[in-house]
């Protein structure tokens, strides 16, 4: 019935093994493109198809076994692959938003050195991702887990030669490590707690039905949980792990799109959705979760404010939309979780794909005239709605989304999380304040970005101006797709209070109905309430926006003024808290401290000490012995007798 | 009467003599003389002892050493004659290549 879903991972890897061995002798831009693009557009064709036998079908959940992987006694793993609508939506995802970023890319990669090798990566993102979120046991997706964490190091690391982009690799990757050992914690204190009760298994089917082995709110479950939360907090870039997302701008823009955007930074919100059963068993972890994603969406946001760099706005208001999504599973919301997961995908990939159609212009611009200025750096643009219409519009109109204004997509999810946070039975009117707020701050700095990009007067250099063209189409077709769904994309959950049908939230029903149904979490609240803090989310998100119009269009000096009344503040958020020299403080600079020392004291003076000691004492005592070896018949001769005589004396007396 | 007994003395005794030259001489042929009648002394040993316990064993290791003694003379002498060739004697205080 399902049985070609392996052919979902299959394609990227083909495409990544191709390009990878071949595509430096290919060197033709078109068929390294194409082949990486085809291939992911092959997965969705198959995603699509099973997407939709998948909608008609009454039975929801489907395991496909491709192989038999560890079979030690009662323990069985196998390669399987599970389909069930939660990962049915994420495999629409990200075989969509991955087709359009690969098409995109190859517009935006034109004339790169590594041109093969960034397709390759690309590809082989695509297949860990989709055995991520198709992993039908926690060790399959523990690969695909591992997968995109070593993908986003490659990608962004993909300057390589440039100091600051290996740095921010590295800084991603070590970050990773941490969460992942949390992620493996998580796994075998679970498999260790269910095996104490005679299951064997990692697998999800099994472990959703066998959770109730386990006591509910117990020690045991909230340490589990909060071990993949771990986990969760450094794929998904949240407090206190988030610090290498922004410097993961480092990558080219695609790779920004795609990972650490739309799909790999999702996955941490995708695994507690996977193991929602437990997660609802742990009050202590969900309260946690929303806490944390509450907090990471606020403090991401003040930091988004002050940011001057495109990209680098963009990270901060992934970090703060990826903390609504996690304040969303803390509350139980978990449908509404998934639901925002996928609208921002649809509306932060058009965001980070804009930006990059900008920079790419301004690149072009600043080529042609010889300057080095920064295209990154929004004071350098303004103005730019008329030189690129099409970008400009697909980007105001994911603005429009991620700020929450009604009938664009990100108001549907974002009003969805916030009226979980204050009436769920695991919410609280705090957590909804924090979301609030997070939602105005959203709407201010995501316009300040357009009205500093594409609005004004054009402040790049005046030998550039003239030369900033329109993106080519493989750029501009996926931004208009993306504009398109970060439209539409939000009417299939329109929820009930609005008159919709709430699609979304019933196809994924066979998923997390049970888990909420069993742990008694539910939204209450009348419907007087429930459209008070829309219409106040709402006109926060206007006067967010009204604020931005008022400093960066009407009374451009305003910004300046604002700054020196409060230099402290901005201060402050403008340098990100200073997290990142706190945590050098505490974690790293402590560590390396250490490490020093085990080199110069303990590696260099023990280690290195016994092995040169030894073999001192040995030279010493051969420089002795070698006296005993004279070279002469009858000194042998003598020492064989006496030796001949001792034994035998030893024998005989 | 001549026991067992005179025997081993014997042979202690020529056992004794050709240790002695081995230790002491420096003409390399005259070491390996001695080294003979090291082995002819425990010949004589064999002999007797096959004899007092009845048992012929000890008879036909004889043969084994004579066989052994005979080519090991052969070895011995060509040695003898190539080191010769090379230091142009044959004392054994000119052989102390064997160090470090």
């Amino acid at each position: 019935m399902y049985s070609n879903l392996w052919l979902i991972p299959f394609f990227p890897l083909v495409g990544s093994i191709f390009n990878g061995l071949f595509g430096k002798r290919i060197k033709n831009e078109a068929v390294i493109g194409g082949i990486a693009t085809g291939m992911v557009f092959l997965s969705f064709l198959v995603a699509a198809q099973n997407f939709f036998k998948l909608l008609g079908d009454t039975e929801k959940v489907h395991e496909l076994v491709i192989a038999s992987w560890i079979s030690i006694g009662n323990l069985q793993i196998n390669w399987e692959l599970l389909l069930d609508p939660l990962s049915a939506v994420m495999i629409m995802v990200v075989t969509g938003v991955g087709t359009l970023i690969h098409l995109y890319s190859i517009g935006y990669m034109h004339g790169e050195e590594g041109y093969y090798r960034f397709f390759c990566y690309m590809n082989l993102f695509a297949f860990a991702m989709l055995m991520l979120v198709l992993g039908g046991n926690a060790l399959v997706m523990f690969i695909g887990w591992e997968g995109v964490g070593l993908c986003s190091y490659l990608l962004i690391g993909y300057y390589y030669e440039k100091k600051s982009a290996s740095t921010a690799a590295n800084k991603a990757f070590i970050v990773n490590r941490i969460g992942d050992f949390g992620f493996l914690c998580g796994l075998l204190t679970l498999f260790w707690a269910l095996a104490s009760k005679g299951v064997w298994t990692l697998n999800f089917v099994k472990i959703a039905e066998s959770g109730h082995l386990l006591e509910s709110g117990g020690l045991l479950i909230t340490v589990v949980t909060l071990c993949f939360f771990l986990g969760a907090t450094g794929k998904s870039a949240q407090i206190p792990l988030f610090t290498w997302l922004p410097d993961a701008m480092e990558g080219p823009t695609p790779v920004s799109a795609l990972i650490h955007a739309a799909t790999m930074v999702t996955a941490g919100v995708y695994m507690i959705g996977r193991m929602n059963g437990l997660f609802a068993m742990a009050p202590a972890t969900m309260m946690t979760i929303a806490i944390v994603g509450g907090l990471t969406a606020f403090f991401a946001a003040t930091i988004g404010l002050a940011q001057n760099d495109i990209k680098r706005v963009l990270a901060y208001s992934t970090v703060s939309q990826l903390g609504y999504m996690f304040l969303a599973m803390g509350v139980g919301a978990f449908s509404a979780g998934i639901f925002h997961l996928m609208t921002h995908a649809f509306f932060k990939a058009c965001l980070f794909l804009g930006s990059g159609s900008v920079i790419h212009g301004l690149h072009h611009a600043y080529h042609h005239a010889h300057l080095h200025d920064d295209p990154q750096d929004m004071r350098n643009m303004g103005g730019l709605r008329k030189k690129m219409p099409i970008t400009f519009i697909t980007f105001l109109v994911s603005t429009i989304a991620i700020s929450g204004i009604p009938l664009f997509s990100g108001f549907f999810s974002k009003d969805e999380i916030l009226w979980w946070s204050f009436g769920s039975t695991r919410g609280h009117w705090m957590l909804w304040v924090l979301g609030a707020a997070a939602a105005g701050m959203t709407a201010f700095y995501m316009f300040r970005l357009v009205f500093m990009t594409f609005f004004g007067e054009q402040k790049t250099d005046a030998r550039a101006k003239d030369h900033i063209p329109e993106s080519p189409f493989t750029i501009t077709i996926p931004l208009m797709v993306l504009g398109l769904l970060a439209v539409v994309g939000g009417y299939i959950g329109v929820p009930a209070i609005l008159g919709g049908a709430n699609r979304f939230h019933h196809f994924l029903e066979p998923v997390f109905g049970h888990a909420l149904e069993l742990n008694h979490i539910a939204a209450h609240g009348t419907h007087a309430t429930e459209y008070t803090l829309m219409a106040i989310s709402v006109a926060i998100a206007i006067v967010g926006i009204f604020i931005a119009w008022v400093m960066y269009v009407k009374d451009p000096e305003l910004p300046a003024k604002f700054v020196g009344r409060f230099t402290a503040a901005h201060r402050v958020i403008f340098n990100k808290w200073y997290i990142d020299e706190l945590y050098d403080f505490v974690f790293v600079n402590p560590c390396k401290k250490i490490g020093t020392f085990l080199w110069r004291g303990f590696d260099v003076r023990v280690v290195d000490g016994v092995v040169n000691g030894t073999a001192w004492v040995i030279k010493g005592l051969g420089a002795g012995l070698r006296y005993t070896q004279s070279g002469y018949l009858y000194n042998y001769a003598v020492a064989m007798v006496v030796g001949v005589v001792v034994i035998i004396g030893f024998y005989v007396f | 009467m001549i026991t067992v007994n005179h025997y081993m003395l014997l042979s202690a005794i020529l056992f004794a003599i050709g240790t002695f030259g081995v230790l002491t001489r420096k003409n390399a042929i005259v070491i390996f003389m001695c080294i003979e009648v090291m082995l002819n002394s425990v010949n004589l040993t064999f002999i007797a002892l096959s004899r007092h316990v009845g048992n012929m064993d000890g008879q036909i290791f004889v043969f084994f050493v004579m066989t052994v003694a005979a080519a090991e003379a052969a070895v011995g002498l060509a040695l003898m004659i190539a080191f010769f060739r090379n230091r142009n004697s044959i004392d054994v205080d000119d052989f102390n290549m064997l160090k470090w």
